[in-house]
């Protein structure tokens, strides 16, 4: 924690340095998983998302936002789960998306839109395209729809070779 | 953190940075959520659809997990881990969501107080106490069968939450939102293999086609509702599932035909038995290691 942190008066500036566990590059208010901050009758209310439902990084990112308050000054701490509505890749902000290029995961692009009728089957291969965030290069291709953490695949680059991990569309 | 070590960390249940120690405000997934029953809504029928739609998702994480460390590949073996994983955060809702409208059976008096709901029902029960389908509970069989069954549960289950995202219930609105997009790839990525599969060597087609052959049975008690399922469709709160028979039927025809797979004959509709706690010893043997840890060291936390 820093000392800047320690004298800020203003939990919402706290709660956006608090960055993601599994994606440390970026902070949860850049991944949209930090839904609002307010002040309650001197509580602070901060309200996350989770990303995917078994998402195994929501206790931490609790932790975290409670701990850094706490250590701002901010003794009375209520973390809330909003469910509704559903977050989405869409959710990541241009410098959330510019984060991720600069550590080597390719960013999403757009989240398919999903209708209220019957989810239509998709038998071909996935078509997401991604650009290499290592050479640049629109030349890469799938390696697997899953990779390490639940939101991200494993691409490779038909240009440079090097593999490199996808931020998924949902 | 200002811990000399790592284990120090471990050890320090009150240190509200709780770092790795997943025991601090890890408790209830719902923390914050408005659980409130709506209006006309019995809050014990709710929660025993609930229990049915995460013992569903808890049974076959678990099922999945049986993949860990023996998949014929690594990309697929995280597949199945991500699969499961996600399933498993979806049981976690959901059983929460019965604990938080107080259906808790004897579980709740077995599990220490410090368990949360979710884990009291998941590891305090027995499998007659269990509301998955016997869909789910059948074992893996080999990969093919695996995958045939992925695909079954995983489009009867996208069906129901598709429908559930306009549940006037809004916590199961909102579990089944977000389940929606998870499901979709489940489903799609088991109905990719079973296209590989069947259509791929004489040996991936014989032995898609006999998993195709021992899951088709199972469909017989999954469209028939029980008598909370129709209370609650009534309400408007949950899906009938006679009501997605035919999109299932759809969906499941078209994969098994591209595979060039014979489709079965569809079984004849029978009153539900899992869904009723009737099970067979699978049940029993899948339930052993997963509760065993918490069984015998109730006060246990990691």
């Amino acid at each position: 924690m820093t000392a800047e942190m320690a004298i800020s008066a203003d939990p919402r500036a706290v709660a956006e340095t608090v960055t993601d566990p599994e994606l440390p590059a970026l902070t949860l208010a850049d991944l949209g998983v930090l839904r609002d901050v307010r002040v309650h009758e001197d509580t602070v209310v901060v309200d996350i998302t989770p990303t995917y439902s078994g998402c195994p990084a929501m206790g931490v990112m609790r932790a975290d936002l409670l701990h850094a308050l706490h250590t701002a000054g901010f003794d009375d701490v209520e973390v809330r789960t909003v469910l509704s509505p559903a977050w989405s890749t869409d959710w990541i902000s241009e410098e959330g998306r510019r984060k991720l290029a600069a550590a080597g995961i390719a960013p999403p692009g757009r989240a398919p839109v999903r209708a209220d009728g019957p989810i239509p089957l998709q038998l071909g291969p996935t078509r997401r395209t991604a650009a290499c965030p290592l050479c640049g290069s629109p030349d890469t291709e799938e390696l697997s729809e899953f990779g390490a953490t639940a939101c991200k695949a494993l691409r490779r680059c038909r240009s440079c070779r090097e593999p490199f991990e996808h931020v998924k569309e949902i | 953190m200002h811990e000399e070590t790592v284990y120090d960390a471990l050890t320090n249940a009150h240190d509200d940075a709780g770092h790795w120690a997943f025991g601090t405000g890890f408790d209830d997934p719902l923390a914050g959520v408005d659980t409130t029953v709506p209006d006309g809504v019995d809050p014990a029928d709710l929660g025993a659809y609930c229990l049915m739609l995460g013992d569903d998702a808890l049974v076959l994480a678990q099922r999945l997990t049986q993949w860990i460390t023996a998949a014929p590949e690594l990309e697929e073996e995280v597949a199945i881990g991500n699969t499961g994983l996600d399933l498993l955060g979806q049981a976690r809702l959901l059983l929460a969501r019965a604990g938080s409208v107080g259906v808790l059976g004897r579980s709740r008096s077995l599990a220490t107080a410090s368990i949360p709901d979710e884990d009291a029902l998941a590891y305090f029960r027995d499998a007659d106490e269990f509301r998955c389908t016997g869909l789910v509970a059948a074992e893996n069989g080999d990969f093919g069968q695996t995958m045939v069954r992925l695909l079954v549960a995983s489009t009867v289950r996208l069906a129901v939450f598709a429908r559930l995202r306009g549940s006037r219930d809004p916590v199961l609105a909102a579990i089944a939102a977000k389940g929606v997009h998870e499901l979709a790839y489940h489903r799609d990525h088991a109905a990719r293999w079973v296209l590989r599969l069947g259509d791929g060597t004489a040996e991936s087609h014989r032995r898609a086609q006999a998993g195709v052959d021992a899951v088709w049975p199972h469909l017989a008690d999954l469209f028939t509702a029980t008598d909370v399922e129709a209370r609650l469709a009534a309400a408007g709160v949950a899906v009938d599932p006679a009501d997605v028979r035919g999109e299932v039927r759809d969906v499941l025809t078209t994969v098994l035909q591209r595979a060039t797979l014979r489709v079965p004959g569809w079984p004849a509709d029978v009153a539900p038995r899992g869904r009723a706690g009737v099970h067979g010893p699978e049940l029993t043997d899948l339930l052993a290691p997963l509760q065993g840890l918490a069984r015998q060291h109730p006060a246990a936390t990691w």
